[in-house]
């Protein structure tokens, strides 16, 4: 298994949808779910591709509804994954 | 592992009334996120306007005033007088601001009174449906403007950020924007600049901050992004425009 080096989370019920995240990520690891809904009728951004979260905190940093929650790995926590 | 980012507990737990992709919320949150790491969020006192941002007293953890329209300036004046060790700060939006409540800004600015203002400037009037507000670009269609805005008839758009500089009693002003994370950051570090310049005592700090209305505007969220980033950022130059001297 490739290291984890950051890991994402969605607060999907109070997302809006607006997709801002999914632009600010380098590694396109969230997207648009448009197969869901969400309590306030909204389709919520999904973490896709968790393995390639950076951890950069970019989708954070855009999102209008402050949803989203990212965490960093250091080294010994990596190496733990492998 | 460390936490490289959450929820400010600079804002509250309620959720926002913004349509989806406002660029409100990321402002409320860079303010939050400011008073927060500057220890000020126990003291620090807001005013709130009228547009969008009305209800932004429900959304900011921090004590707040509502003022009537345009008058947020005036409000934070007489709050800070009574407080003047407590760091005081408008929000306001561009249809309050830059349109009914431009005497008050000039003025706040030309006494040189200690407050910070954050000056959220969407080109529109956003709450009210789309009408044309005095900032808002020449050929950009509003409900008021079907045709897009004429300047021979409405003339060109207000440049607050350039007014408000070269008055004497203004300390700090800049222009951010928050199109994409880089300009994110840019625009938290002006934010924080502009209190920290209010607490160091030199004068008035205004922030303006370029932000979209992806409804008012009809465009998707993305897509307003990148209308501020062509048509905007054009017009309203970033950039420091006044900083003390020692700054």
């Amino acid at each position: 298994m490739a290291e984890l080096r950051g890991r994402v989370r969605i607060a999907a019920d109070r997302c809006k949808g607006c997709g801002l995240c999914t632009i600010a990520c380098p590694e396109e690891v969230l997207v648009i779910d448009h197969r869901t809904v969400n309590l306030k009728g909204y389709s919520p951004a999904v973490v896709a591709q968790p393995s390639g979260c950076l951890g950069c905190g970019n989708c954070a940093l855009m999102c209008p509804d402050s949803v989203i929650t990212v965490e960093r790995f250091g080294k010994q926590r990596r190496a733990a994954h492998v | 592992m460390t936490v490289v980012h959450a929820r400010s507990k600079g804002l509250t737990d309620r959720e926002t009334h913004y349509c989806p992709g406002c660029t409100h919320g990321i402002v409320h949150r860079l303010v939050a996120e400011v008073l927060v790491e500057e220890g000020l969020l126990n003291e620090a006192i807001g005013c709130a306007a009228v547009g969008c941002s009305i209800l932004s007293y429900n959304y900011l953890n921090v004590d707040m005033v509502e003022s009537a329209h345009g008058r947020a300036p005036a409000v934070a004046t007489g709050v800070k007088r009574v407080h003047p060790n407590k760091p005081v700060f408008t929000y306001q939006g561009d249809g309050d601001l830059a349109s009914i409540g431009t005497a008050e800004i000039v003025h706040v600015a030309h006494r040189g009174e200690k407050i910070t203002t954050i000056f959220v400037n969407n080109a529109i009037y956003g709450m009210t449906g789309g009408q044309m507000a005095p900032t808002t670009l020449p050929g950009q269609k509003v409900t008021t403007a079907p045709d897009g805005r004429d300047p021979a008839h409405a003339g060109l758009p207000l440049r607050v950020a350039e007014m408000i500089a070269q008055v004497p009693g203004a300390a700090y002003v800049e222009r951010v924007s928050v199109h994409n994370p880089a300009a994110v950051r840019k625009a938290k570090k002006a934010i924080r600049n502009g209190f920290l310049c209010q607490m160091a005592g030199h004068g008035f700090s205004l922030i303006e901050v370029l932000s979209t209305c992806p409804t008012g505007w009809g465009l998707s969220p993305i897509e307003s992004l990148k209308w501020l980033e062509d048509n905007m950022i054009p017009y309203y130059p970033l950039g420091v425009l006044r900083a003390p001297e020692e700054a």
